[in-house]
């Protein structure tokens, strides 16, 4: 970018963020998918130091597992799964199109229409299918086998 | 011009560890979340977290590389999507400046103390 560049204010802001308006359900989905990256990065900072106990040994490591096991953490493990799947699957979503994948070569407008939303819709519904499934495999692990 | 072109490269960067991140982290989960359901490289049985399974993971040279690499990855696309957030309010050339640098500090840090762990590691003792 040229320093004479004129930069243009973010008139709405944090708002402009978080509102979808009447944009269609990818609109909502971008949301969710920055909410959950922004999330699990969180996650993972705290990770790093959490994890590196393991180079105290098993007298300190053994208790703060014992802590992990509260209904608290548990749940809050599962926020990770979850978000580690929508954010996971729904980027390799994002990744495709970007790549130009799913949009389709320029043609000319014969009716019927076609549309790059007749690939996109049922690669979102795919990829949704496969983050659910995800989320019921590790869920049902952490909350029905205990692990 | 020039900020233009090393933003399109630190961007593809960003997708490639996007990949590599969907890859490792992927493994990770399968072997942290469907302990239960699959079990795999957790040898003492048991929830994937008990100390015997952790040290064994922390012990092998395939693991500690692959969490060297997933560190570096996750951190990367991490913070460089922090930054795209950031960017988006419209902000002044140098306060850009300054975010991206202090990013690249927050997360070289970062790497460092997850490095020193994955080594520091390799000389405590298994039993316990
Ligand atoms: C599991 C594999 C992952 C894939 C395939 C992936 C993919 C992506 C993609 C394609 C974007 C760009 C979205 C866009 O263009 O609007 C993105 C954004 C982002 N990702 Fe990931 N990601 C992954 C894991 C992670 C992890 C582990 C973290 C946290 C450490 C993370 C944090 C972020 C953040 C903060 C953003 C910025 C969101 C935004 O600009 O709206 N991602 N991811
Ligand atoms: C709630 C979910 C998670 C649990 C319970 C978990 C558990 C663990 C454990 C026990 C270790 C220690 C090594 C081992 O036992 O093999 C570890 C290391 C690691 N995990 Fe996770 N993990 C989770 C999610 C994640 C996520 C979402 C990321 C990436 C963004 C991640 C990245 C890493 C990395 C990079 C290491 C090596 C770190 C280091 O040595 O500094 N983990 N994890």
């Amino acid at each position: 970018m040229s320093n004479n560049e004129k930069m243009y204010d973010n008139r709405l802001g944090i708002i402009g963020w978080l509102g979808g308006g009447r944009w269609g359900i990818e609109r909502y989905l971008y949301i969710i998918h920055r909410l959950a990256g922004v999330g699990v990065l969180i996650f993972f900072i705290l990770h790093i130091f959490e994890g590196n106990l393991r180079i105290f040994g098993p007298e300190i490591w053994n208790p703060v597992m014992k802590v992990m096991e509260h209904p608290v953490f548990k749940v809050g493990e599962l926020f990770i799964i979850i978000g580690f799947a929508f954010h996971a699957l729904n980027g390799i979503r994002l990744i495709l199109i970007e790549l130009g994948w799913a949009v389709g070569k320029a043609e000319e407008p014969v009716y019927p229409y076609k549309s790059s939303l007749n690939t996109q819709r049922p690669l979102m519904v795919i990829m949704f299918l496969l983050a659910t499934l995800l989320i019921l495999a590790g869920g049902f692990d952490l909350m029905f086998l205990g692990h | 011009m020039r900020d233009m072109k090393s933003e399109v490269g630190y961007w593809t960067f960003f997708i490639i560890a996007g990949i590599v991140v969907f890859v490792l982290l992927f493994f990770h989960m399968m072997i942290i979340h469907m302990d239960g359901l699959l079990g795999i490289f957790n040898p003492a049985g048991g929830s994937a977290l008990d100390w015997k399974n952790v040290i064994y993971r922390s012990h092998s040279a395939f693991f500690t590389t692959i969490y060297i690499i997933l560190l570096a990855a996750a951190l990367y696309h991490g913070f460089y999507g922090l930054r795209t957030i950031l960017f988006e309010l419209g902000l002044k050339k140098r306060t850009q400046s300054f975010i991206t640098i202090a990013v690249w500090i927050i997360g070289i840090t970062l790497f460092s103390v997850g490095v020193f762990a994955n080594i520091a590691v390799q000389t405590v003792k298994a039993a316990g």
